[in-house]
Formats: structure tokens, C-alpha cells, sequence
């Protein structure tokens, strides 16, 4: 030892630079740390540039979605037209379409504009059904039937504008742009804004974007996610019910009890390989075995909550073994050497220090679960619903849609009113995934109070 | 020194652990060959030895703790006041509540400091009701010679405590389930003199209680606790005697030159 220490000494001549001048190898060492320090800046950077950019475009197009041009206007809702007989008949009354619907509102608003003034000569009787939207007649016969004693009064109605007439409150539509169109004309704009000056027309916060169901390529300006975010809710909760259990036992089963073997070693294996399966193969595996062999209905959340469970099992139960894997051995050793059986070792001791890491991953999963979208097209998730689905558990069989397929499909959609409608869906998609952190986060710091 | 030995003087003559040709095997590896010890209540044996020479192994043994290792295989035969622990019928859980057990670096359970004490009779069920379990755990603090430190913060983490206060601790908790048998297995080595001063000193008191069983590294040490002595070398037990003839007369030439610090 002492042999080799001398003869390296004498191979090194003694240093004899200053210092306070750094050598040109401590120069090229510093210089490469800096520019290191740099590029990781930099990506940072450029990661919260992206960040910025992507929610100031979807905030700037989504936003809108939340408010809707209404039109406010008396309505008599004659018994002469609505009710001919005058039994007030729940039958008879259901025989009414809403093409009648539509003729009364039409008149109400003929009215309505005489009775302010305001010039609508040149407007033929078909543009001014156009002012609002398909929906309101459908809206005002459901008020009707709900309520039939509304006939032969006359009401405060909010008609939904037409989309184009939403759409010109909300920069999409110009007037240039309104001579070019089959669906409107300069001259219906410009009636709204003179319904808007005399405080007819106005564009409030639209709580039907978050209650309502889809709506036909018609009428995007009645479209809402009311049923997308009830089937999402329920296919989220049948991943967390199935998912949690069955991952954090096969978890602890593989990570404490397992012996090390092959076949271990194999479903250790096959679980990484699992994760990196694309989703989409999940959505044939679904459609085959719960649809085709068991026989459960298409686009039911029970479906879709079952293809998730499995897409997200092998995305969960890898984060768990990591957390149980985490937790110190001498913790284990102190609980076996005060007389704990190994499962009292596991849920006394183990388990609650391993509970962040696995809620995390937990969370994880489950969000990525929640913006999944290709397996849910392949069991028929796409549909167009426009029943809501019932209470659960029966609901769970019902048809439903969910938030990512929703928006995929307005996004296929020709009315650009239906970009304004994809974008404000994925605004609710950010909110239940911060959501869904912020739980998660809350948690955390639960448990790791427990030192 | 000849003082300390002479004060130590051995004052049981019962077994309380009797090994008979054990041989423990890590997959292939033979870590301990052939090894015959009788452990006396109410005494402290010390284990000493090179490192990787199977003290800590031979330890782990006494209460199946390498059971948790799936490679480890024990033959030969270990009895607990008779009864064979390697036997079928023996569930380690029942015995490692007879013989508790102190690790090397102290390891509290992330919990309170009464949890961490309460643990152990709350899973066997030695209480009935909180006020049994207060007195094991005022008991057992105080047997640990920690209860004046904590007494005013039992609920406060016992990861927050000091090293040799935590040592003490995992005494504490050890002792809460009333073993037979205590082992250690290198208490002290995480500890400054001060504090394993105060742990050789508990174990002393122990003594009176249990059949104390210590893996040091430190000679002074085993000289200091035990009443006997075992010394361990490549996997064999070379020597064991009382702890005053071992280290002033070994019969070994192999013990004299590791007491002497020429090999290990």
C-alpha cells in the first residue's frame, strides 16, 4: 500500500498553479455544467411555453361554450293551437309537435318585435322562426307538458338563439362572413342587435352545457354534457371499485407473500408489458369478452368502467409495488421480531406507509382512465344518447356516453358552433382531472401526517 | 477490567437455549457449521466474532427471524426450555413473542411512542383494557430506562426521538411482550458512548428478567455485559465459556489472536 502511494507521487509532479486563477480543466468542467444547467432550464422553459399556449388556446375556444345567446320574449301559448279540444289531455297534448311549438313562438316573437318597435321589415317569416334555435320549440313543449296548466297564459320564455346568432355574439359569425351563409343572413344579425338594444337578447352563463344531453349536428347550441359527465362518474367509480382492491392485493401478494420463482417472475413480466399495451387492444378485449360472450348491453358504463379496470390494473399495481417496495425492511424486521404475523406486519405497518405512493399511483391511473377514449369507441360508447341513464346500479346498464368520447365526436362535427362545444368539454375534462390531484394531493398529506 | 470480570459472575446454571449440531445454509453457501451452545437464563451471552462469521445468522436463528429469507435453511436442532422451535408444530409468531428481538440500527415504527410500546401486547392480547395496557407500556418504558425522558410526550412520534433514545425504545418494545428471551443483535453500534453506555447498563438490569443474548463488534463491550462468552470463526463456534476465562485465558489459539486483535 505504501509502496504504491510513494511511486504515484513521484510519478505526479506538485501542483503548482494558483488557487485563485481555476486551469483550463476546472474552466471546461464549469463551462460544461453551466451549459447543462442550461439546457435543463431551457426545457423547462419550453415545457411551460407549451403549457401556456395549450390552455390559453383551449380557454380562449372553450370558454364561450359556457354562456349561450338567449332570447327573452313573452309567449301566449293560445289553448286554441296547443290544446283543441280543451281537456287538457296528458295524450292529446303529446300529439302536439313541435312544428305547432314552433308556429306559436314564431308569432309570440313577431309580437314581441312589433310591440318594441323595431324594424323587421324584409324579414320573411322563415327568418324569424331562424332568430332561435330548433331547441326552444322542443324546450317550450317539454315546459308544456311538464306543466299543462301553462295554457292559455302568457310567459316569460328564454329561447335559445340560433347557433349563427349565438356565434355572432361570440366572434365567430361577422356579417361578412352571415352574406356568405345559407343559415343566416345580414339582416337576422342585424335584428339581434336590436333586440339586444332593447334588452331582449342577451348572453348568460349557460348551465345547460354542463346538464343537457349531445344534440343533432343542427343545433350545437343545445348540446351539453349532462350525460357525458354521468357516464364518466359512473364508469370511474366502477374502476375505482374494482380497480383499488384487486390492485393493491395482487400488489401486496406479488411484492410480500409470492415466492420468487418463474412463474413470479412471468407475471412480473407480463404486468410491465401490460402497462404498455395501447389501449385500443383493451377496447377489443372488451368488446369481446364482456359484450360478446357475456352478453352485457353496448355502450353501457359497466362496460366501459370494466375495459378501464382492466386497462388500468397493470398502470396501478406497478406503482404499488414500487410504494410497498419503498418501505424500509427494518421496518418489517421490527414488526415479525415483536411477534406481528406477516400479514399484521403488512396492514399495521407496511401498508399505511406504503398508502401515499399507492394513492398516487392510484390517481394516476384513474385519471388516465378518465381521458381514455379508444377503447370506449369500440364497445359502442360512441353513440348518440339522449336518454339519461338511471340511477346506479340499474343506470350502470344503460346507455351513456363519456367526456373524452364526447368531445371526439363534436370535434367530427361540420357546425363550427360544435368547436366552441369540444373545447369547453375539454375545460370540464381539466377541471374533474385537477380535481381528481387536489384529492389526491389532500390525501396524501393525510396520511403522511402519520409520520 | 479484572474487576468488572469478577463482578459478572455467572449466577444461573439453567439452559434456557440449547443448540445441538446446527448448520444453516444460504442457498449453497454454508454459513454455520456444526455449532453446539446451552444458553443460560437469566444471563447475558455475548456472541463476538470476526464479521460474515454468523454471529448475526447464528442469532437470527433463535427465533426463526431467517425464515423471512427464502434461501435460508436450518438443520440440526434448537430448543426453547426443551420444546424443539424448528418443529412443525411451532408457529413463529407464538415464539418470537417468547424471544424478542433489538436490531442493529434502532427502528421505531413511524407511530407514537405509546403505540410503538403498545404494539406488541396488543396483538398477542396480553391486555384487557387501556389501563392494563398504560401499565405495560409505563412498565416496559420504565424497565428501558426511558420512561422519565417520554412520560410527557408518549404520543409524539417516536421517530422523533434520539438515536440511544430510540434503541431504548425497541427495547422497550421488545420487552412490553414479557419474553424469556432477548436478543440483540449489535445494539449499540448506531450509538455514541454515552448512550450505549446507558444500553449496557439497562442490560445488566434486564438480566435479572431474561436471558439476555448480545452480537457485538466491540470486545470491551462483551466483556463488560456478559457473564459468558461464545466466539465465532468461518461459520464454527470456537469457543464458549465464561466471558472472564475467554478473554484472560482462552484455551483456542484462534480466540487468543482475535482478542488480541491480530486476526478479524
Amino acid at each position: 500500500m505504501t509502496d504504491i502511494t510513494a511511486s504515484q507521487a513521484a510519478a505526479m509532479p506538485p501542483s503548482t498553479s494558483s488557487l485563485l486563477a481555476p486551469d483550463a480543466r476546472v474552466r471546461r468542467r464549469n463551462a460544461a455544467e453551466a451549459r447543462f444547467r442550461s439546457y435543463g432550464l431551457a426545457a423547462i422553459v419550453l415545457a411551460l411555453m407549451a403549457l401556456v399556449w395549450l390552455l390559453f388556446s383551449i380557454f380562449g375556444a372553450g370558454l364561450p361554450a359556457f354562456r349561450q345567446t338567449v332570447i327573452q320574449f313573452p309567449v301566449t301559448l293560445e289553448a286554441g293551437k296547443l290544446d283543441k279540444d280543451g281537456g287538457r289531455d296528458p295524450a292529446a297534448l303529446a300529439k302536439v309537435t313541435t312544428v305547432t311549438y314552433a308556429k306559436v313562438l314564431s308569432a309570440s316573437l313577431k309580437a314581441a318585435i312589433a310591440d318594441k318597435g323595431i324594424q323587421a321589415e324584409g324579414l320573411t317569416d322563415k327568418q324569424i322562426t331562424g332568430m332561435f334555435s330548433q331547441e326552444a320549440p322542443a324546450m317550450l313543449r317539454r315546459a308544456v307538458l311538464a306543466d299543462p296548466g301553462l295554457i292559455g297564459q302568457t310567459i316569460t320564455f328564454d329561447a335559445y338563439a340560433a347557433g349563427r346568432i349565438d356565434g355572432y355574439y361570440k366572434g365567430r359569425v361577422t356579417l361578412e362572413s352571415a352574406s356568405r351563409d345559407s343559415n343566416v343572413t345580414p339582416e337576422q344579425l342585424h335584428l339581434a342587435d336590436a333586440l339586444k338594444e332593447a334588452g331582449m337578447l342577451s348572453t348568460p352563463f349557460n348551465p345547460g352545457f354542463l346538464a343537457m344531453p349531445d344534440a343533432s349536428d343542427k343545433r350545437p347550441e343545445a348540446a351539453g354534457l349532462g350525460i357525458a359527465v354521468l357516464g364518466s362518474a359512473y364508469m370511474m367509480v366502477v374502476v375505482l371499485v374494482l380497480s383499488l382492491p384487486i390492485g393493491v392485493a395482487a400488489s401486496i401478494y406479488l411484492e410480500e407473500f409470492a415466492p420468487k420463482n418463474r412463474l413470479t417472475d412471468l407475471i412480473e413480466v407480463n404486468i410491465a408489458n401490460l402497462a404498455a399495451v395501447p389501449s385500443i387492444v383493451y377496447g377489443i378485449l372488451g368488446l369481446a369478452i364482456f359484450i360478446n360472450m357475456a352478453g352485457l348491453p353496448q355502450s353501457a358504463p359497466i362496460v366501459g368502467g370494466l375495459v378501464l379496470t382492466l386497462m388500468t390494473l397493470p398502470r396501478i399495481i406497478i406503482p404499488t409495488r414500487a410504494a410497498l417496495k419503498a418501505v424500509p425492511p427494518s421496518i418489517r424486521d421490527a414488526a415479525l421480531g415483536v411477534g406481528a404475523s406477516k400479514m399484521q406486519s403488512v396492514l399495521h405497518h407496511v401498508l399505511p406507509l406504503a398508502a401515499p405512493g399507492i394513492l398516487t399511483g392510484m390517481i394516476i391511473g384513474l385519471a388516465q382512465a378518465l381521458g381514455e377514449t379508444a377503447p370506449l369507441l369500440l364497445i359502442g360508447m360512441v353513440a348518440f344518447v339522449r336518454d339519461f341513464p338511471a340511477a346506479p346500479p340499474a343506470g350502470l346498464f344503460d346507455p351513456a356516453s363519456a367526456l373524452p368520447v364526447q368531445i371526439y365526436n363534436w370535434t367530427q362535427r361540420g357546425d363550427p358552433g360544435f368547436v366552441e362545444r369540444a373545447s369547453g368539454a375539454i375545460i370540464v375534462l381539466l377541471a374533474f382531472l385537477l380535481v381528481m390531484n387536489a384529492v389526491a394531493i389532500i390525501l396524501r398529506r393525510r396520511f403522511e401526517r402519520r409520520w | 477490567m479484572k474487576d468488572v470480570l469478577t463482578e459478572n459472575a455467572v449466577t444461573s446454571h439453567t439452559t434456557k437455549i440449547s443448540a445441538r449440531k446446527v448448520q444453516v445454509f444460504y442457498g449453497t453457501n454454508h454459513a454455520i457449521k456444526d455449532v453446539d451452545v446451552e444458553i443460560l437464563d437469566k444471563t447475558v451471552t455475548a456472541f463476538i466474532g470476526p464479521s460474515g462469521c454468523g454471529k448475526s445468522t447464528f442469532l437470527r436463528c433463535l427465533n426463526r427471524m431467517n425464515d423471512t429469507i427464502p434461501s435460508c435453511r436450518v438443520e440440526g436442532s434448537i430448543t426453547l426450555d426443551g420444546e424443539n422451535i424448528y418443529d412443525k408444530r411451532v408457529d413463529p409468531v407464538q415464539l418470537r413473542a417468547k424471544v424478542g428481538m433489538v436490531f442493529q440500527k434502532p427502528n421505531p415504527f413511524p407511530k407514537s411512542i405509546y403505540d410503538n410500546v403498545a404494539y406488541g401486547p396488543k396483538i398477542h392480547g396480553l391486555t384487557r383494557n387501556k389501563a392494563e395496557l398504560d401499565g405495560i407500556v409505563e412498565k416496559s418504558l420504565r424497565r428501558a430506562a426511558l420512561w422519565n425522558e417520554v412520560k410527557d410526550r408518549l404520543q409524539t412520534p417516536g421517530t422523533g426521538l434520539s438515536g440511544g433514545q430510540q434503541q431504548r425504545l425497541c427495547i422497550a418494545r421488545a420487552v412490553a411482550t414479557n419474553p424469556e428471551v432477548l436478543l440483540m443483535d449489535e445494539p449499540c453500534s448506531a450509538l455514541d458512548p454515552i448512550a450505549t453506555a446507558q444500553v449496557e447498563e439497562l442490560i445488566d438490569e434486564l438480566r435479572a428478567n431474561f436471558s439476555v443474548v448480545i452480537v457485538t463488534h466491540s470486545m470491551q463491550q462483551a466483556a463488560r455485559v456478559s457473564q459468558r462468552t461464545a466466539f465465532f470463526h468461518l461459520g464454527h463456534l470456537v469457543e464458549y465459556g465464561e466471558t472472564g476465562q475467554i478473554f484472560t485465558n482462552p484455551r483456542d489459539p484462534r480466540t487468543e489472536s482475535y482478542i488480541t486483535g491480530r486476526i478479524g
